[in-house]
């Protein structure tokens, strides 16, 4: 086929783990489909970032220029819609992340280019892409053909792929080339990062979490799990939309826009599983699930699952958690 | 401030258990509640905010059949002060692209200071319409919106990056921001309020009023064709405890206690 083009996502010096998931995947399909792989990075001061992803891909284009201190969308357009049109790749790959949602829609509608967002599977017959997503959050899969172009653009979901280093360094060429940017970005300017205030409770050093979702309903619910997780001794933790209800603080966020966890277990309650969640609590040792929903996605990564009303089940749970603590005479 | 608000009508599927429709390209829909995506909720509820705070004019645009009407009545019972469903069965296919493209028809032709969009939409999760929608307006857009500051011509947002970090961005207006959940807390709506909504006019318009043609929209308007929609295949499964409320709850004991857990 062609070039394939994967897009290295930075920030604050550090190369971001999507972008090596990405480029593994890119090597086995420039492999199958015999392209070429060229990994692009943009930003200022960014040479030696360039190297390690030299590992990696054939050819490095990199384009450096202060005027591109933080991430801005339309910095990217302008350079990648001159390299796209200049190297005409046959696909285009970037991360379903915060910066990939930014740009590759606009990207792609700019240049004309078929996209297919948050990808989780990609497939090439001849020049035919398949791709598969997901829907509902995660509950059903689909798979769609992308309408036949010369150009496709994919954004792939993080943790889809594992990271394989190679065993053999692409020991990949590094082409500098001059910023095309001839002016600050007028429209739109990045300011300045924002740190997440920090919160009383660690809940990334604790043992045992239990964990609350959307299930629960109602704030005034919430003691129905606050309970247990005290008869247990373990933190009250939370899936997003608790927090975006102001049901529970920010602090006790699990998930890719909250904290990462690893405790000795997990009690997911009324937590259907999307992967934003999945991705910050899968590798806790034990995981046990509770939900309404036989194919809740959860019980995909649970130990243990029971399908029942959590109003019923988890006040069952606690008491006899409690009486199992009791001492006997 | 005048501001149009994009919103989808999308089954309510947290709870419900799917099944995948005879033609496998859909799920069975029979039985679903539909309501207002929520993240169009959170955006809905931004743009009267601002509004009520600002002065100028909120319109809430859709696009789907008459069902859909429900979510525009619920965005003017909230505050919205107009409301535009586009239908036609020639829509019927149409993919975040081919939808961009029928915003843009009508969006072109009305004044507006700020577009919100959802994020993303509950069921297709795509993440597209609103960045494509800005591009074909020519007006910068900001994605992943937590926080809006309004100042004369220009706006300062925070938008979401990963682990609870949030990027400041300066963008000069009007723009398209896409909402991201927890920005605010999206009001009930009072009874006075779905009254007063019943009885406004909502404004239809189809195909031949947009300027698109059939090309334009559906599937060959569209950058993805959907093949089959599918149960996705597990890595593991839980095993699953079962028998009444007290047993399970024993067993759990059980498996706690094994584990040095309690």
């Amino acid at each position: 086929m062609g070039k394939i083009f994967v897009l290295a996502e930075h920030r604050q010096g550090q190369i971001r783990d999507i972008t090596y998931e990405i480029l593994t995947k890119a090597r086995e399909l420039a492999e199958t489909t015999n392209s070429e792989l060229t990994a692009i990075i943009l930003g200022k001061d960014i040479k030696e970032q360039a190297k390690n992803l030299s590992e990696y891909a054939k050819t490095v284009l990199l384009v450096q220029d202060a005027k591109m201190e933080g991430f801005n969308s339309e910095a990217y357009k302008k350079i990648l819609s001159k390299l796209i049109t200049e190297h005409k790749p046959s696909l285009v790959m970037m991360g379903h992340t915060s910066y990939g949602i930014e740009l590759a829609p606009r990207l792609a509608a700019a240049l004309n280019i078929p996209l297919a967002t948050d990808c989780v599977g990609l497939d090439f017959k001849g020049d035919a892409l398949t791709v598969t997503r997901q829907l509902y959050g995660g509950k059903v899969n689909v798979k769609a053909t992308v309408c036949k172009a010369q150009t496709y653009m994919v954004t792939i979901r993080q943790a889809t792929f594992t990271v394989q280093k190679p065993a053999q360094p692409a020991n990949g060429e590094i082409i500098e080339i001059p910023s095309p940017l001839k002016e600050e970005i007028a429209e739109k300017r990045f300011i300045q990062y924002v740190l997440p205030t920090i919160g009383g409770v660690d809940i990334t050093s604790a043992e045992k979490l239990v964990s609350v979702g959307r299930g629960i309903k109602d704030v005034v619910n919430i003691p129905v799990v606050e309970e247990l997780a005290k008869a247990l001794g373990a933190i009250l933790v939370c899936s997003r939309p608790i927090v975006d209800k102001g049901w529970l603080s920010s602090d006790r966020q699990v998930g890719t826009s909250g904290k990462t966890v690893k405790p000795k277990l997990y009690l997911a309650i009324g937590i259907s599983g999307a992967f934003q969640h999945v991705l910050g609590m899968k590798n806790s040792d034990l995981i046990i699930a509770i939900n309404k929903d036989p194919n809740a996605p959860i019980f995909g990564f649970a130990d243990y699952g029971v399908v029942q009303d959590l109003f019923k089940i988890v006040p069952a749970i606690k008491d006899k958690i409690i009486e199992t603590k009791k001492p006997k005479l | 401030m005048d501001i149009i608000v994009c919103v989808k009508h999308v089954p309510e599927t947290t709870d419900a258990e799917l099944k995948i429709d005879p033609s496998g390209k859909s799920i069975e829909t029979a039985g679903l509640v539909f309501d207002i995506n929520e993240w169009d909720d959170y955006a809905l509820e931004e743009a009267v905010r601002i509004k009520e705070k600002e002065g100028g004019k909120v319109t809430a645009i859709t696009i789907g059949p008459k069902d859909s009407e429900s979510t525009l009545r619920k965005c003017l019972a909230r505050g919205a002060d107009a409301a535009i469903r586009l239908t036609d069965p020639r829509f019927e296919g149409s993919d975040a692209y081919a939808i961009a493209k029928i915003l843009h028809s009508i969006i072109k032709t009305l004044h507006y200071d700020l577009i919100f969009t959802g994020m993303q939409a509950a069921d297709d999760g795509n993440a597209v319409v609103g960045p494509v929608l800005a591009e074909m307006l020519g007006i910068p857009h900001v994605t992943l919106v937590k926080k809006i500051e309004l100042s004369t011509g220009t706006a300062k947002v925070n938008r979401e990056l990963e682990g609870g970090l949030e990027e400041q961005i300066e963008v000069k207006l009007p723009s398209l921001f896409s909402i991201q959940t927890g920005i605010n807390e999206p009001r009930y709506v009072s009874i006075m309020g779905i009254r007063k909504a019943m009885q406004k006019e909502i404004k239809v318009v189809s195909l031949v009023d947009t300027g698109l043609t059939e090309n334009d929209v559906g599937l060959a308007g569209s950058w993805i064709n959907i093949e089959s929609v599918y149960m996705p295949q597990v890595e593991k499964q839980a095993v699953f405890l079962k028998g009444t409320d007290d047993e399970i709850a024993t067993k759990i004991a059980e498996i706690l206690k094994s584990r040095g857990l309690i």
